[in-house]
């Protein structure tokens, strides 16, 4: 196999973990790819670039997360003919990302799907929104374009369309389902609703302001955006944090996993008939989300990660209302554990609903929550541990059912960690200042953010413009990898059992759409 | 089972008096009366998210939680747009949500009304106006109140629906009602 340059070449970039850059051309970017998917490496994220002004080309680039760093590839199209060779066949998750990357640049991938994805003819067809020749904000009235799903023909097969509104407070996203009687034979998401065109919005967004917006990607996952999105700059600009500043980020982020698991635990009591659960667990979430308020001024923190640090910082009493807070939802959701696991009813819906297998999750490149609900060793904070988790070491939780009943018990598990990881983050919350100044970047520098938010992990890919302003900045959310698998994770349960199914995941829409 | 009995008893009722009887605010006393005077416990809701982060959602979701219980208080959410009174549109509105948006508008029955929630809905927020948004959803439907705050507080959204149904009591009901 001639990718020996995939050892020998590339350069660190700057980043929160390790990471290699290799600059690659057509052929190696297929090399590698083969090459990478028999290294159990995970592909990441896939995003373009629109470098015209610069030296006349387009760039892709493909970010595979392996088992100690990070290995970006980067590759160079001329701009008379953009087309790059397709990941699709050895990472699956690339066909959507490689659809999303022609909507929004209009690079074409040499194979593949090649339905819009993004685009639902919002934007003319020939219109690349993320081409640099392109005004921050022209608008198009809509052409709603008709969308060929892959038909499902046989004795009594119907479809189910649902969505983009449904029924409850939800984000929007259109499933088709293909069922026989009540038994789902196929489902295939259509996603892309709450598209915002977020990465054109960071074009020109001060450095030093442009966290804002990453904290706005993905509502119920802002502290894991915006630390991203800071990791990535301040690792640009060699920014060194005091040792309370990343403390007190890992105690928000901790939060935001624990708020999240709560509201999470209660919803899947609920949706398997269980409405005990879910009073329990939302008067825990409320709980939690008012001691936020107290403490940080905001119940969801989304400003409380800037750049150099966090916005406020946390004055002693509070640290001992936390401690109490945290042996108080230790015993509470301990308690609530005893009980969903006696409940027979509960766990009857719960065990062997939506399995995934973890041959499919391999295959797929799970990430996340998903993933170690299926018994895969995924977590950036272990794997490739940034600051303060390097010291923290926080234990492995993994479970392997890979079913409802797994990722609800992964939930608990995970929820008894945190709150373990925020009793050690107060009890040993070390002195400094809660924010450094953080200096003016040099233009054209590439760096990245890889947080493990409560989803997977969160990447933010941030390149410098001059007058500390941004130039490109990509988002990068779990759920992209994890949407394909609940289509699999669906297959072969009646419709009933959707809800609880796909609260099980829980997969962002915003955070997808971008 | 009879942890869980126990656990329901002590637990006992969370729910807090809603803001207007513990608030300072003078104009926010007698929410719940004017709620029931105008709607008699029937107030219906259907919410939509026409691009919002999904930070609006979560606080729409607290407001049903045993502090707020707004179902307690004859506020529900409804599956169809049929059924609704309010429409509670999240988000700066995406070129990609708009028809939808417009035509869950579109199946409500009159008398109807629109609350846009949080900055985005309110004004567009940090997103703006690009080839992906349409801004605030005042730009696409005819909006009766907003309530700011990114994401605003349950408190804040139900002070919001105070304001409507104030609107209304004055404005736009019928003398019958």
């Amino acid at each position: 196999m001639p990718t020996e340059f995939l050892e020998r070449e590339g350069t660190p970039l700057p980043a929160n973990v390790a990471v290699r850059r290799v600059v690659v051309d057509a052929a190696q970017w297929t090399q590698s790819a083969l090459s990478l998917s028999g290294l159990d490496a995970r592909l990441l994220a896939l995003w373009g670039a629109d470098d015209r002004d610069v030296d006349g080309a387009f760039r892709i680039f493909a970010a595979f997360l392996l088992p100690d760093h990070v290995l970006l590839l980067q590759h160079a199209m001329p701009a008379a003919t953009p087309v790059y060779p397709s990941l699709a066949g050895w990472f699956p998750v690339a066909d959507r990302l490689q659809r999303a990357v022609y909507d929004l640049l209009g690079l074409k991938a040499g194979a593949g799907d090649a339905r819009d994805w993004l685009r639902h003819g919002g934007w003319p067809e020939q219109y690349f929104p993320l081409r640099r020749d392109v005004s921050l904000t022209q608008s198009f009235p809509v052409h709603s374009a008709p969308y060929t799903f892959v038909p499902v023909s046989g004795d009594g097969v119907h479809e189910i369309a649902v969505g983009p509104v449904h029924a409850g407070t939800i984000e929007p996203g259109h499933f088709r389902f293909s069922v026989v009687g009540e038994k789902v034979l196929r489902l295939e998401a259509r996603l892309g609703y709450t598209h915002k065109g977020v990465a054109k919005r960071f074009e020109k967004m001060p450095l030093q302001e442009a966290h804002r917006l990453a904290a706005r990607i993905c509502g119920d996952s802002t502290v894991a955006f915006s630390w991203a999105y800071c990791a990535a700059l301040e690792s640009i600009t060699d920014t060194e944090l005091s040792r309370r500043a990343v403390a007190l980020r890992a105690l928000a982020l901790e939060r935001e996993r624990l708020a999240n698991h709560l509201g999470d635990l209660g919803a899947l009591g609920n949706d398997a008939g269980f409405a005990f659960g879910l009073v329990q667990f939302s008067s825990l979430k409320e709980q939690l989300l008012r001691l936020n308020q107290e403490a940080f001024g905001q119940r969801y923190l989304f400003d409380y990660i800037v750049p150099g640090g966090v916005a406020t910082d946390l004055i002693t009493p509070m640290v001992s209302t936390m401690l109490d807070e945290t042996t108080r939802l230790e015993q509470e959701v301990g308690a609530l554990r005893a009980i969903y696991d006696d409940h027979a009813g509960v766990q009857d819906r719960f065990l062997d609903a939506g399995l995934l297998s973890p041959e499919l999750a391999q295959t797929h490149g799970a990430l996340g929550l998903v993933a170690r609900a299926c018994g895969i060793a995924q977590d950036v904070r272990i794997d490739l541990p940034w600051p303060p988790y390097d010291r923290l070491r926080p234990r492995r939780v993994l479970r392997i059912g890979g079913d409802v009943a797994a990722r609800v018990q992964l939930r608990f598990d995970e929820a008894m960690e945190s709150l373990r990881l925020c009793r050690m983050l107060l009890d040993m919350l070390p002195e400094g200042p809660s924010r450094v100044d953080v200096a003016a970047a040099a233009p054209g520098r590439l760096g990245l953010g890889l947080i493990e938010g409560w989803r997977g992990p969160v990447l933010i890919a941030l390149e410098t413009a001059a007058d500390d302003r941004v130039r490109r900045c990509h988002a990068h959310d779990p759920s992209w990898q994890n949407w394909p698998l609940l289509e699999h994770a669906i297959h072969g349960n009646i419709v009933p059992d959707f809800p609880l199914i796909n609260k099980s995941f829980n997969l962002a829409y915003s955070g997808h759409d971008g | 089972m009879f942890e869980l009995l126990r656990r329901i008893r002590r637990t006992g009722i969370l729910d807090r008096p809603l803001p207007a009887s513990d608030s300072t605010d003078p104009a926010m006393s007698g929410l719940q009366e004017n709620l029931h005077a105008v709607f008699g416990r029937a107030l219906r809701i259907r919410h939509v998210d026409a691009g919002s982060c999904n930070g609006c959602e979560l606080e729409i979701h607290a407001l049903s939680n045993p502090y707020y219980n707004l179902e307690g208080h004859g506020i529900s959410f409804v599956a169809s747009p049929r059924h609704a009174d309010v429409l509670l549109v999240t988000g700066p509105v995406s070129v990609n949500m708009e028809e939808a948006l417009k035509r869950t508008w579109e199946a409500m029955p009159e008398p109807k009304w629109v609350l846009a929630i949080g900055d985005c809905g309110a004004c567009g927020g940090i997103f703006g106006n690009n080839y992906a948004t349409r801004g605030p959803v005042s730009d696409v439907l005819p909006v009766h109140a907003v309530v700011s705050g990114c994401p605003p507080s349950p408190q804040r959204i139900l002070h919001g629906l105070l304001q409507l149904t104030r609107q209304l009591d004055t404005d736009e009901l019928p003398a019958s009602r």
